[in-house]
C-alpha cells in the first residue's frame, strides 16, 4: 500500500508539470484564436513556377 | 450607331442569354463586355482587385473557397485617408512601434471565407514593406507588422480599402488601448479548476468505493492532498463567484451567484471541519466539479458573445476624424479634439460631426439618419447644420457651435439611458435565481433548525446536502445554454443579439411599433419607374451618362436603374454640365441637350402628385419620368400576418409626409395607428406613453432616425440592409434580407422562455428526489456528487438538443450554408 504514497507524490507533480505547461502556452497565446489555424494550415504556398499572372486549369489561359 | 430597340427589348437579350457572373465577387454582370483575361466582371473595382492579384501571382485566392471575393467600393476620395498620416492618430492605432517597425490589428468585418485570410496572410506580396500579416477569423481583425522606411499606416490602410476590406475604426480606438484578451483569464481559471478537479476526484475514489477497507492513515493523506489541491479552485478559479455575490449583497440584491458562493463556502468550511477533525473526506470532490461545470458554462457563453459585441455608441457611426480649417491650411485631426468654434471642412458624402453653422459652400444635407426623410435639406449660409447629417453635394466650410458630445443626437440618445439599463439588469433569470436561492436558503436553515435539537450532525448534514444537491447552477446553465444555443441559431439566420437578456425582454412584450422608411421599405433604388414613351437605346445611355455625372440620390438611383437594365452610362463626352441645386442637371452630351429635373425645370407640364418624379427631356423633347416610391418588404404581409396571429398588435411611425397611408392600409388593419411626419424625439415620445400604459414595446426601426426609441422601447428591432453600418441604439440586428423570417425568428426567441423552463423543471426533477432525502439529513455525499453533474450535463444536451429541433420545426436553418 505504500506504493500510493509514491505514485501519488510522483504523479501530481507530473500532472502539475502538464498543467504548467498548458497555462504556459495560453499565456504565449496559442488558444486566442482557435479557428484560424485551421484554414491556414490547408493553404499552399505557390510553387515557384506558378508565379505568372495566369491561372491553372477552370479557366482556359490567354 | 442608331440602332434603335427599346430598353425592354435589351434586357431580354439580355435574359435570354446566359446570365455572366463576375468572376471576383460573383454578382450579375450588368455589362457584359467588361472584360479582363477573357473573364467577366460587374465592375472597375472588381477588374482592378483581379488584374492586382494576378499581377502578384495571387490567383489562387480564387481557388480557395467558393466564395467570392468582395467587390470595392468606388470612387474614394484620395483624401479619405489622409488623417492616418497624423502622428497623434498613427500613434494611438498602433499597438507596438519601434525604429523600424510598426504592429497595428485592424477591425474588418467584411472577412468571410477562407479566401479573404488567405489573401489577408498574403499582403507582403502586394506592399514589399508589410512584415506580416495575421488574421483571426472568430474576431474578424488582422495584425500587420510593417516597415516604417518601405510604407506607412495610410498606404496599408488603403491597400485594404482597394482590395474591399476597408477597416472599421471606430471612435473608442482612438485613445484607449485594448486591454490583453480577457479570454485568457477564463482559460487559466477553468484549467487549474479542471486539473484540481480531475484529481481530486481520483482521490476520493477510494472512499467511495472501498466499503471501509482502506488503510485510514492513507485515506488521511489524500483527503490532506484534496484539500491542498481544492484551494486554488476555490480562491483563484471560484473566486468570481464569491466576487459576484457579495456585489449583489452590497447592492441588496440575491442574485445568481448568491447561494452558489455560499453553497461553496459552507461545504468548504464543513469539509474543512471533516478532514481538520478526522470525521471524514468532505465533499471538496463536489465543491470543485461545481466550479468547474460553471466556469464550462460561463465560458461558452463568453466564447458565442465575441462576435455579437455591439458597440451600443452612436459615435461610431461619425469619421473619427474631421478636417479642421486654422490660418488657411486644412489639417485632420482626431474628433475628440475638435472644439467650439473650429473651422471644419465637409466633403460630398462625409458626416457632419456636430451641429455646425455653414460658413460658405452649397449645403444640401442629407437627415435620413435623423430624420428618415432622404430629400436632402437645402441649408442657407448662416444656418446651423446638425450631427449626423451627410453632406451630398460640394465642400462646406463649417464653424462648429456644439461640441461632440452635447449635440442635440446625444441629448436624444442619452435621454432615458440610465433608467433603461436598470430595469435590464432585473431579467427573468436572475427573477427565477433570486427565488429559487432564496427557498433554498430557507429550506436548508428551516431543516437545520428542525434537527438541531434531536440530532445535531444529520442537521449540520442536511444543511450542506440541500445546497450541494439542489444548487442553483442548474437554473443558470438552463439560461445560459439555451440563450447561446438560441443566439447562435439566429446569427445564422441573420439576426444577431446584443446580449443574452434581450431575449427574455422580447417574449414579454406584445405591441411592436414599426418606422416605415427603410424597415418595411425597402432602399429608393428598389422601386424606381419610368413612365412615358419606350426609351430607346442611345437616350437611354444618354440619361444614364448624365445622372452619372450627380452625386444626388435621385441620380444615383436613376443611374443604378439604368445598371440593372445593363445599360452603360460610359461613353460620350459631357459638355455644359450644370447641376441647379433643387431644379436638375443639365448637360450636352454627344451634341444633344440633356435635361432632367423637375417639372418646371424641364419645362414640362405640372402635375400635383405625392409621388417624387424626376422629368426627361433631350433637345428640349419630352421624354417622360421617373416616379419613385416607397416600396414595401416583399413578405411583409406574411410576416404581418402570423405576427398577429402570435397575439401581437401593431403600430406605425413615418417620419416621411402621410402620401403612403393608402398603400400602408393595404398591408395593416384598418385599426392599427399610424403617424406620420414624426420627430426623432416624437417617436420616443410615443414610446414611453405606451409604457406609461404599462405596454412591454418591441420597435422595429433601421437606424439615427429613430434611435431615441430604439433605445427607449423595452426591444429595440434594427433592420439592416448592411450589417456592417449597424445601428447603435438597438438590441437585434436582423439583415433586411431575412425580413421575410421576422415571425419566425420572433417566435424562436418567444420559445426560449419555455426552453428554459423547460430544461429547469427537468433539473428540478433530478434535484428534487435528491433534496427530498436531503431535507431528511440522508443522503449520502456520494449521490449528491454524482446527481449534480448529471443533471448539468443533462441540462446542456437537452436545452441545445430543444432549440435545434424547435428552429426546425420553425424552418429556420440551423447549420450555416
Amino acid at each position: 500500500m505504500s506504493a500510493f504514497y509514491i505514485l501519488i507524490g510522483i504523479s501530481i507533480p507530473i500532472a502539475a508539470g502538464f498543467l504548467i505547461a498548458f497555462l504556459v502556452s495560453a499565456k504565449n497565446g496559442q488558444f486566442d484564436d482557435d479557428y484560424t489555424p485551421s484554414i491556414r494550415m490547408l493553404m499552399d504556398d505557390p510553387k515557384p513556377q506558378d508565379v505568372n499572372p495566369d491561372i491553372k486549369d477552370n479557366t482556359t489561359t490567354k | 450607331m442608331a440602332v434603335a430597340i427599346s430598353i425592354e427589348d435589351k434586357k431580354q437579350t439580355i435574359l435570354e442569354k446566359e446570365e455572366v457572373l463576375c468572376f471576383h465577387c460573383g454578382e450579375t454582370c450588368p455589362d457584359i463586355n467588361n472584360i479582363a483575361d477573357e473573364k467577366h466582371f460587374c465592375c472597375d473595382g472588381c477588374k482592378a482587385v483581379y488584374l492586382m492579384l494576378s499581377e502578384n501571382g495571387l490567383c489562387s485566392y480564387y481557388e480557395i473557397d467558393d466564395s467570392k471575393g468582395i467587390s470595392p467600393k468606388l470612387a474614394k476620395s484620395d483624401e479619405k485617408f489622409a488623417y492616418l498620416d497624423e502622428v497623434a492618430t498613427v500613434r494611438s492605432l498602433l499597438s507596438f512601434e519601434n525604429e523600424t517597425e510598426a504592429h497595428v490589428t485592424f477591425s474588418l468585418p467584411q472577412m468571410h471565407c477562407s479566401s479573404c485570410v488567405w489573401l489577408l496572410e498574403h499582403l507582403y506580396k502586394l506592399n514589399p514593406g508589410i512584415v506580416r500579416s495575421q488574421t483571426d477569423f472568430i474576431r474578424k481583425n488582422v495584425s500587420v507588422v510593417y516597415e516604417k522606411e518601405k510604407t506607412s499606416l495610410r498606404r496599408v490602410v488603403e491597400l485594404l480599402a482597394t482590395l474591399g476590406y476597408e477597416p472599421a475604426f471606430n471612435y473608442e480606438d482612438l485613445g484607449a488601448k485594448k486591454a490583453t484578451n480577457p479570454n485568457r483569464q477564463r482559460i487559466y481559471r477553468l484549467t487549474v479548476a479542471g486539473f484540481c478537479f480531475g484529481n481530486i476526484m481520483m482521490l476520493s475514489f477510494p472512499e467511495y468505493l472501498s466499503n471501509g477497507d482502506v488503510d485510514p492513515s492513507m485515506l488521511r493523506m489524500f483527503s490532506y492532498a484534496s484539500l491542498l489541491l481544492s484551494l486554488p479552485v476555490l480562491i483563484y478559479s471560484g473566486g468570481e463567484f464569491f466576487v459576484s455575490g457579495w456585489q449583489g449583497v452590497k447592492a441588496r440584491f440575491i442574485n445568481i451567484d448568491l447561494p452558489l458562493s455560499l453553497s461553496l463556502a459552507i461545504t468548504f468550511v464543513r469539509s474543512l471541519y471533516e478532514i481538520l477533525s478526522g470525521t471524514g473526506m468532505g465533499y471538496l470532490d463536489s465543491m470543485s466539479g461545481i466550479i468547474f461545470f460553471m466556469l464550462v458554462g460561463r465560458f461558452f457563453q463568453a466564447k458565442t458573445h465575441i462576435n455579437l459585441q455591439f458597440d451600443r455608441d452612436f459615435r461610431s457611426f461619425f469619421p473619427i476624424s474631421v478636417n479642421k480649417k486654422s490660418d488657411g491650411v486644412e489639417k485632420s485631426i482626431p474628433l475628440a479634439n475638435l472644439s467650439i468654434k473650429d473651422r471644419i471642412i465637409i466633403r460630398s458624402q462625409e458626416l457632419i460631426p456636430a451641429d455646425a453653422v455653414l460658413i460658405s459652400g452649397d449645403a444640401r444635407i442629407d437627415y435620413s439618419f435623423v430624420t428618415g426623410e432622404s430629400k436632402p435639406e437645402h441649408i442657407g449660409i448662416g444656418k446651423v447644420v446638425y450631427a449626423g447629417g451627410r453632406q451630398t453635394s460640394g465642400m462646406l466650410e463649417l464653424e462648429v457651435v456644439r461640441e461632440v458630445e452635447q449635440s442635440h443626437l446625444t441629448q436624444l440618445w442619452n435621454k432615458e439611458n440610465k433608467k433603461k439599463y436598470v430595469s435590464k439588469m432585473d431579467n427573468f433569470v436572475d427573477r427565477l435565481g433570486r427565488q429559487f436561492g432564496a427557498f433554498l436558503i430557507l429550506l436548508s436553515i428551516g431543516s437545520f433548525i428542525f434537527w438541531y435539537p434531536t440530532d445535531p450532525a444529520r442537521g449540520m448534514h442536511a444543511l450542506t446536502t440541500i445546497l450541494i444537491v439542489a444548487c442553483p447552477c442548474a437554473l443558470l446553465l438552463s439560461a445560459t445554454f439555451t440563450h447561446a444555443s438560441i443566439i447562435s441559431i439566429l446569427g445564422k439566420n441573420g439576426a444577431f443579439i446584443r446580449k443574452a437578456d434581450v431575449l427574455e425582454k422580447t417574449g414579454l412584450s406584445k405591441h411592436i411599433v414599426w418606422d416605415k422608411t427603410g424597415t418595411i421599405t425597402t432602399k429608393l433604388e428598389q422601386d424606381i419607374e419610368f413612365n412615358g414613351a419606350s426609351l430607346d437605346l442611345d437616350s437611354s445611355m444618354l440619361i444614364a451618362r448624365l445622372a452619372s455625372q450627380s452625386n444626388h440620390p435621385l441620380s444615383k438611383a436613376i443611374t443604378s436603374y439604368f445598371q440593372s437594365k445593363g445599360i452603360s452610362a460610359e461613353g460620350g463626352e459631357v459638355k455644359n454640365f450644370e447641376e441647379i441645386p433643387g431644379d436638375g442637371t443639365s448637360a450636352q452630351i454627344n451634341g444633344c441637350d440633356i435635361k432632367i429635373g423637375s417639372a418646371a425645370f424641364v419645362n414640362a407640364e405640372y402635375v400635383s402628385t405625392k409621388e417624387t418624379r424626376v422629368y426627361i427631356s433631350i433637345n428640349n423633347t419630352q421624354k417622360g419620368y421617373f416616379s419613385f416610391g416607397a416600396g414595401f418588404r416583399p413578405q411583409l404581409k406574411e410576416v404581418l400576418n402570423d405576427l398577429s396571429k402570435g397575439g401581437y398588435h401593431f403600430s406605425i411611425l413615418s417620419g416621411d409626409k402621410s402620401a403612403d397611408r393608402e398603400t400602408l392600409k393595404e398591408q395593416f388593419d384598418n385599426s392599427t395607428p399610424m403617424y406620420f411626419g414624426q420627430s426623432p424625439s416624437e417617436k420616443l415620445d410615443y414610446i414611453t406613453s405606451l409604457q406609461e400604459k404599462g405596454e412591454e414595446v418591441i420597435m422595429v426601426g433601421d437606424g439615427l432616425n429613430d434611435a431615441g426609441a430604439l433605445l427607449k422601447s423595452d426591444v429595440g428591432i434594427a433592420i439592416s440592409d448592411d450589417v456592417n453600418n449597424f445601428t447603435p441604439a438597438c438590441d437585434i440586428i436582423i439583415e433586411g434580407k431575412s425580413f421575410g423570417n421576422f415571425h419566425k425568428l420572433v417566435r424562436l426567441i418567444k420559445a426560449s422562455k419555455k426552453i428554459v423552463i423547460a430544461s429547469f423543471i427537468l433539473s428540478l426533477m433530478y434535484n428534487v428526489v435528491g433534496l427530498g432525502y436531503a431535507v431528511r439529513g440522508e443522503l449520502s455525499p456520494v449521490l449528491a456528487a454524482i446527481l449534480m453533474p448529471m443533471s448539468t450535463i443533462s441540462i446542456i444536451l437537452f436545452t441545445t438538443g430543444v432549440s435545434r429541433v424547435w428552429a426546425m420545426s420553425l424552418g429556420l436553418v440551423i447549420r450555416r450554408n
